[in-house]
């Protein structure tokens, strides 16, 4: 299997700051991987680094086997994003915004793209109300929408259920869950909401303070720290309470 | 779940989705269309009426009537030029979108020729119907120049362009707090520029700054044209060939500080 992000020794400094550091991994095409962490863990940092809006200081990133410090163009028109730290122009309607992305990815047959996605993402009579104008959960739809006009291969989402009720959010879980499926397309989902990442990830990296702390799927990482959920073992992360094989040996009941 | 035909696009389309992007905001309010004709009207009515009132006492202005409307008309195609750029890049910031478009196969280049363009749309929205205006009110037709019209408004607008692309890497690398910059920068060069009076009327220190800069090449054109009817080639030359530069040194120093903003991470987190 193919690498479709692959990460070697990333580093991120802002003055003495160190933001990411030393952060290597790769993801393999067609699997979601998540990067969980708590605020500043340097989830944001990462997927900027990524997309090539934020130089790192060392280290290397490929997408789709390019080179993102140097050739990041060839790789942009095939991936995405979506990220509650971005906004789309408020004054566009849902249809205009969708028409500007859709023209900068070179998207062919544009007009049936944006109607595809209005089925999909139930946005149909929301296209031509201005973005401004729309509820959490309507704009979160057509960010999504925006991420996905150029059916990205790579897809780069970040806290994408944040400031979401739990319907809408699970809407949006089942929809992106569906897509994956769907189309292949490999996933990397920054997020601090463990029911998101249990439901939706393969694999999983427990970011800390810009280091990676543990890695692994769901059920391995619930399995390794003792737990129920990955709640449980994001708040063990957060506490500094990863515990060893031997204690976790010692808990276990005598038989 | 049909999956999007993607071509990739051409530098062209990406440009052109740009200006489509602005193009929305501009074509869905009648009141910012309004607002691009509104100062230069304003402007243009006193100038004509201070010129009909200097025509009949001062020789210099009767000599040549129209000579300070063309004044302010040319030099609103330069602030129109520089506010239109900047007006542009500061929608982009208001409305945190820098992030979705960098993250797409969007050019650094290729933003500057979308607001570029944009500019000169903004121009010519704004600035056509003054011109129209100034015929009926005062019958002076900015037209009468002839072809080298032309080369004064392609060398005003580059110029504004040029200042225009540094002042929004200015207000990238510093944010919102330097978009006063955007408004006003422009103005510094009013006094030197020799729009209303001759060059040589000003000290001799601040004449090699006047000559340092296009504009004061096109306005002291503009009066050889109205007052003796003579087109000045090698002002006409040293114009365009000095806007050029300050177009280039605009877009290097934009460029600049674009990549200065990359590494400091502002692309994603500018906004109001």
């Amino acid at each position: 299997m193919y690498a479709a992000i692959d990460v070697l020794h990333l580093r991120k400094e802002y003055g003495k700051i160190v933001a990411v550091d030393d952060l290597t991994f790769a993801v393999s095409g067609g699997a979601v991987l998540g990067l969980l962490g708590g605020n500043g863990a340097g989830k944001t940092t990462t997927i900027s680094m990524l997309l090539g809006l934020l130089v790192p200081t060392s280290g290397q990133v490929r997408i789709l086997g390019e080179d993102m410090l140097r050739h990041r163009f060839r790789a942009l028109p095939r991936m995405n994003l979506s990220s509650p730290y971005v906004d789309l122009p408020h004054r566009l309607t849902a249809r205009q915004n969708l028409a500007v992305y859709g023209r900068l990815y070179g998207v062919e047959n544009l007009p049936r793209r944006i109607a595809e996605l209005a089925d999909q993402l139930d946005l149909a009579e929301h296209l031509d109300r201005p973005f401004g104008h729309l509820s959490s959960g309507q704009k979160t739809r057509v960010t999504l929408a925006k991420a996905l006009v150029n059916s990205p291969a790579v897809l780069l989402l970040d806290e994408p259920t944040a400031s979401l009720d739990p319907d809408t959010a699970d809407w949006v879980r089942t929809f992106l869950k569906d897509y994956q499926r769907k189309t292949g397309a490999t996933i990397l989902l920054a997020s601090h909401n463990m029911l998101e990442v249990e439901r939706l990830c393969d694999d999983v990296i427990l970011m800390q303070t810009g280091k990676v702390f543990d890695r692994g799927s769901p059920a391995d990482l619930i399995a390794r720290f003792g737990r129920d959920t990955m709640e449980e073992v994001f708040l063990d992360m957060a506490r500094g309470r990863k515990r060893s094989v031997e204690e976790l040996r010692k808990m276990e009941p005598v038989r | 779940m049909m999956q999007a035909a993607v071509s990739h696009g051409s530098p062209f389309s990406r440009v052109a989705a740009l200006v489509l992007r602005h193009w929305y905001i501009l074509r869905g309010s009648w009141l910012r269309i309004l607002e691009l004709a509104y100062w230069p009207a304003v402007q243009m009515v006193m100038w004509g009426f201070l010129s009909e009132f200097l025509s009949k006492q001062a020789n210099y202005v009767a000599q040549a009537f129209g000579v300070l409307i063309a004044g302010m008309l040319l030099w609103d195609v330069l602030v129109r030029g520089q506010l239109g750029l900047s007006i542009s890049f500061l929608e982009e910031m208001w409305s945190r979108n820098l992030g979705h478009l960098f993250a797409s196969p969007l050019r650094p280049i290729e933003f500057a020729a979308g607001i570029v363009t944009m500019s000169l749309i903004r121009t010519i929205v704004g600035m056509v119907p003054v011109t129209l205006l100034a015929i009926a009110f005062f019958g002076f037709s900015i037209y009468s120049l002839g072809w080298p019209l032309l080369a004064f408004f392609f060398t005003l607008q580059m110029f504004g362009w040029g200042v225009g692309l540094a002042i929004s890497g200015m207000v990238l690398r510093k944010g919102l707090g330097a978009e006063t910059f955007a408004w006003a920068a422009v103005f510094i060069l009013l006094p030197v520029s020799g729009v209303y009076y001759p060059v040589n009327v000003l000290p001799e220190w601040l004449q090699v700054v006047a000559w340092a800069l296009p504009p004061a090449y096109v306005f002291e054109g503009m009066r050889d044209v109205l007052a003796r009817e003579a087109v000045r080639v090698d002002l006409l030359a040293g114009a365009v060939a000095l806007s050029l530069v300050y177009l280039a040194i605009g877009f290097g120093i934009f460029l600049w500080l674009f990549n200065g903003a990359r590494r400091k991470g502002l692309l994603a987190t500018q906004g109001e």
